[in-house]
């Protein structure tokens, strides 16, 4: 269908952007990896560097060459495996909850009721909301187990209010994170039900269908499109969650991959082991894409 | 198309002369959101207009997001700012450095507290003022321990500090006998058992720059405040920073709380339940020679190479000099001026007539950053050492320590954890050979 | 032709619908709740609903201490501004991926999400150094420029599949009438593709109002918008939730309202074509 001046000049309208985002991809990203390689603190002092490489130079920054010596420090961290399994743990449950969850939301409401309108508002709000002051809200007003709303509708059934963050700071994430998401996937999920065939669902209401193999043979199916699109998006900004976990000072037993890094770089001041880091969390994400697009890319015939 | 270019090289133009003609100096100031910070920024009339080719810009972050925003700023030169509200950990790191200006316009510099000042001082010169300095002492409800049948003496042992808060726990009631930091950060709960330590007679390292979580003296700390909170602290205590104790004890939930001085001014002002019933005294010591307080001063520097030194300097010495205090006294009355930096000021009778201002003093001075421990440490530094690797490391202990309390781990495990992480990290940096 | 939907079915599903939703709202109708207490109220147990004593005294506290209206002046241009330029680059972007398409289409596509994986701490350094040597720090076209990148993928993804809607047959004539490429872009491509824009435009408000880390890091005053804002608020000395929801509301209002008002664009917006 396209011509050959049509493809000549689609390469060149997509330039401008590939060009852009290659070189925010590609120097950012080169210098991370240079910097992965230096012995680069923000406050380092001089003394260390020279006794750990005598005799070699180093410039007013106070770098020098460390091999692969910030790599392996990072990944012999105790806190390393605990982050990495925490950041799947989190992007797992909050997928799960969010596509199960969406569904049966979307399920509801796209049954007829009355003030559909500001229902679909009040489930579409959290979404809309800044992580940061999410985080807060959920931290303080929420979470606080002596005079947090959760901790009062606790004792108000009599039982012992749960110190969130204490105890289960990983379930305190995912219940925070998957509140915002789960409204994003519900209107996905949503807008694809509202799509799906009348005649279709006339048919089976004449038919004498169940309505739980109609949902598992028709509404299922149909769905499968759009759930792929939630699960695709949602793990690219799951995999880099970091306000909710920096707010609520969780990163000792909940802290993810971003939050190991950021403690790295921004605590730490250890520019070359947050850099080295940072490869590594890019390097997972990359892993964790491959599968993701095996197992559900063809549902994406693009 | 034509007149759209015009007119917008025309606004542009005007826009030019517009900011020639005004030539002011703007100064942008990192702050800390704390009520005598946001307190101050109320006064700035007062030096604008003495001084009005300078104008002042803030920026008000929350601890955290200060320390790094003023650090990456100031190590890779951006430039960003151009005076800083830094704490005495940064100074001496930062001063050695070179990378602050010595400060020339301090009001009377003699007069800033002894301890104080020598914590801001490098090679003999001032690099940066106090604005307001603190150390830490005990707040205790006098009804409570009256109830109890106690006394407080002014100078309590631990040994006093754990019976005190035997007598007054009540948990059918929600009255917890003392709350203690137990939240995780170097700044938050490692502050606490860092000085707790000290009167411990323990130290982070030795002389040779050994960490020291594996001996006796850290031990008796760690196992003493664990059994402490366990037996009479509030539940959830190891989420409770110094806001939430705060809010606890306003709320009449705790009979001690062993925190900075600076929370007195909270303890006893409007928001409190319990405003007329609170008592001070100094931080516990074991009687090995230092007590269990810490010495904290948030100060302001100017980063080397300012482009607006004059214009910085004049303004960090207003905000630290006399005039301020009385400034702050007049409008708010005494009991809200920034505390801890001038001798003048607790010799003033004024503020002697401030419930706590004499308890505050004397835990200032009971601190000795230069000799925080009891046995011989390389570091200066009470309740941080002054290295950087220090706030990584102190973040690391300072989760640790956090589960214990929350009972994810003994006290041994903790410790041989700290133990095992300080170990690396001193490695790793080269301070162990 | 409609079913008959009996009205007690029509019931049970509006309680159930609007319990669940009350449920999920109410944590940001507890902090506007919040936001009108007096800070004692605030933490007062157990949790007083409704009947306290309204004061908007926290908001005037709020105002007072920061300038709100700098902030969220901030955060409009930002949010805009990025959009605008990502739109410039992505329009043309989407529509050769979506009508001249190659081998090379798919791999592209993903390639540009994959720009998207990189944890942003990682990369904060370098780019704060370039940022201090360009002079870009704490400007407002720095700040746009990172927001545009970092939502270009997403945008290009959307309208991609926006445009794969829309019959080609309908551009192939126009170009057969001899519109070059612009006019075509322009009179034929646009105005089909409008409600798809719109939602696009809107998404991506969203996206670069709410985005934390770079603006957080790369501003200190001028350029700094909301997100700094709620950042001093995150855990000052002393009591603090009423004015915690006070800037809460006042930094998530712009957004829920818009929500609000554009909620058709937006549930057409978060379908990325999924839809048939």
């Amino acid at each position: 269908m396209a011509t050959q001046q049509t493809r000549a000049l689609g390469r060149l309208a997509v330039a401008p952007s590939v060009i852009a985002l290659f070189m925010w991809m590609i120097v950012p990203l080169a210098m991370t990896i240079y910097f992965s390689f230096l012995r680069y603190s923000l406050l380092d002092p001089n003394y260390a560097c020279s006794v750990l490489h005598p005799g070699q130079l180093f410039d007013e920054a106070n770098r020098c060459l460390a091999g692969f010596s910030n790599y392996k420090y990072f990944l012999t961290d105790p806190a390393f495996f605990r982050a990495m399994g925490n950041s799947l743990k989190l992007v797992g449950w909050v997928l799960a909850i969010s596509v199960v969850g969406g569904t049966l939301l979307a399920l509801l409401l796209d049954q007829a009721f009355y003030g559909r309108g500001i229902v679909r508002i009040m489930m579409i709000a959290p979404f809309l909301v800044m992580p940061t002051v999410s985080a807060l809200v959920w931290k303080n007003m929420m979470m606080n187990p002596v005079s947090g709303f959760l901790a009062y509708l606790f004792k108000l059934v009599g039982l012992q209010p749960i110190d969130w963050f204490a105890h289960y700071p990983l379930t305190a994430i995912v219940i925070m994170v998957a509140w915002q998401w789960v409204p994003f996937a519900t209107l996905i999920l949503l807008t694809s039900l509202q799509s799906l065939d009348e005649e279709q669902k006339e048919a089976a209401e004449m038919d004498g269908t169940p309505p739980l193999s109609y949902f598992w043979y028709i509404v299922l199916p149909h769905l499968l499109r759009p759930m792929t699109v939630v699960i695709l998006i949602e793990t690219i900004f799951l995999l880099n969650v970091f306000a909710e976990v920096y707010v609520t000072g969780t990163g000792g037993t909940a802290g993810n991959l971003p939050f190991l890094v950021y403690q790295y770089g921004l605590i730490a001041n250890d520019i070359g082991g947050a850099s080295a880091g940072g490869i590594i969390a890019v390097i997972l994400a990359n892993i964790v894409a491959f599968f993701l697009m095996r197992m559900i890319g063809k549902n994406l015939e693009a | 198309m034509k007149r759209v270019f015009t007119g917008v090289l025309g606004a542009m133009a005007l826009a030019a002369l517009a900011t020639t003609a005004l030539a002011e100096t703007k100064l942008t100031i990192a702050t800390v959101n704390n009520g005598d910070m946001i307190r101050m920024q109320g006064l700035t009339d007062d030096f604008t207009k003495a001084n009005p080719d300078i104008k002042l810009e803030w920026v008000t972050l929350e601890e955290n997001v200060l320390r790094e925003k003023v650090t990456t700023d100031i190590a890779a030169k951006g430039g960003q700012f151009d005076v800083l509200t830094i704490g005495t950990y940064e100074v001496p790191i930062w001063g050695k450095k070179g990378w602050l200006l010595p400060l020339t316009m301090v009001d009377d510099p003699a007069d800033l507290l002894p301890a104080i000042a020598g914590g801001l001082t490098v090679d003999g010169k001032l690099m940066a003022a106090p604005f307001y300095g603190e150390s830490s002492m005990v707040m205790y409800r006098k009804d409570l321990m009256d109830k109890a049948g106690m006394k407080m003496p002014d100078a309590p042992t631990w040994k006093d500090i754990r019976e005190a808060a035997d007598k007054m726990t009540d948990k059918a009631n929600e009255v917890y006998g003392v709350c203690l930091r137990g939240k995780a950060g170097w700044g938050e709960n490692m502050a606490f058992l860092t000085a707790m330590s000290n009167s411990f007679g323990a130290r982070w390292f030795d002389e040779n720059w050994k960490p020291q979580f594996d001996q006796p003296e850290w031990k008796d700390t760690l196992n003493f405040y664990l059994d402490l909170m366990k037996a009479d602290g509030p539940p959830g205590a190891s989420s409770n920073g110094f806001n939430e104790n705060l809010a606890l004890f306003n709320a009449g939930k705790c009979g001690m709380w062993i925190d900075a001085t600076v929370a007195a001014s909270f303890v006893t002002g409007k928001d409190s339940k319990v405003a007329d019933k609170v008592g001070f005294a100094l931080a516990p010591d074991n009687g090995l020679g230092k007590r269990g307080n810490w010495l904290w001063a948030w100060s302001l520097a100017i980063p080397a190479g300012s482009q607006k030194e004059e214009a910085a300097q004049k303004f960090v010495g207003w905000a630290t000099s006399k005039h301020y205090t009385e400034l702050v006294a007049s409008k708010e009355g005494w009991a809200n001026v920034p505390p801890g930096t001038r001798t003048s000021l607790y010799a003033n009778p004024e503020y002697a007539k401030v419930p706590f201002a004499k308890m505050t003093l004397d835990s200032i001075n009971a601190a000795d950053p230069s000799k925080p421990t009891v046995k011989p440490v390389p570091y200066v530094g009470v309740q941080f050492v002054a290295i950087p690797e220090f706030a990584g490391l102190a973040t690391t202990t300072g989760q640790i320590f956090s589960a214990a309390l929350a009972g994810d781990k003994t006290a041994d495990q903790a410790l041989a954890e700290a133990q095992d992480a300080a170990t690396r990290e001193m490695t790793k940096s080269g301070y162990i050979k | 032709m409609a079913r008959a939907i009996s009205t007690k079915r029509k019931l049970i599903v509006t309680v159930l619908a609007w319990a669940i939703g009350f449920v999920i709202f109410f944590p940001i109708l507890w902090t506007i709740l919040t936001s009108f207490k007096m800070e004692r109220d605030a933490i007062a147990l157990p949790p007083i609903f409704l009947f306290f004593d309204w004061t908007t005294e926290n908001y005037g506290i709020v105002q007072e201490r920061s300038n709100y209206f700098q902030f969220a002046m901030n955060s409009i241009v930002l949010a805009v501004g990025s959009t605008f330029f990502a739109l410039v680059l992505a329009i043309p972007s989407a529509w050769a991926m979506a009508f001249a398409p190659g081998k090379w289409t798919k791999d592209l596509l993903m390639w540009m999400l994959s720009t998207k994986m990189m944890p942003p701490v990682g990369a904060l350094i370098p780019l704060y150094l370039i940022f201090r040597d360009f002079g870009l720090l704490d400007t407002r076209g720095g700040i746009i420029t990172v927001l545009m990148l970092l939502n270009l993928p997403i945008l290009i993804w959307m309208l991609y599949t926006y445009f794969k809607e829309i019959p080609g047959e309908i551009l192939e004539a126009s170009r057969m009438d001899g519109a070059s490429l612009g006019k075509e872009l322009l009179y034929v491509l646009a105005p089909m593709a409008i409600p798809g824009i719109a939602s696009t435009v809107l998404l991506n408000i969203i996206l670069a109002w709410n985005e934390a880390f770079w603006t957080l890091s790369l501003t200190t005053k001028s350029a700094a918008p909301l997100t700094q804002f709620i950042a001093s608020y995150s855990s000052p000395e002393g009591l603090f939730w009423a004015k915690l929801s006070a800037a809460s509301t006042m930094a998530i209002a712009p957004i829920l309202v818009l929500g609000w008002f554009a909620q058709k664009q937006l549930v057409r917006g978060l379908t990325f074509g999924a839809v048939k």
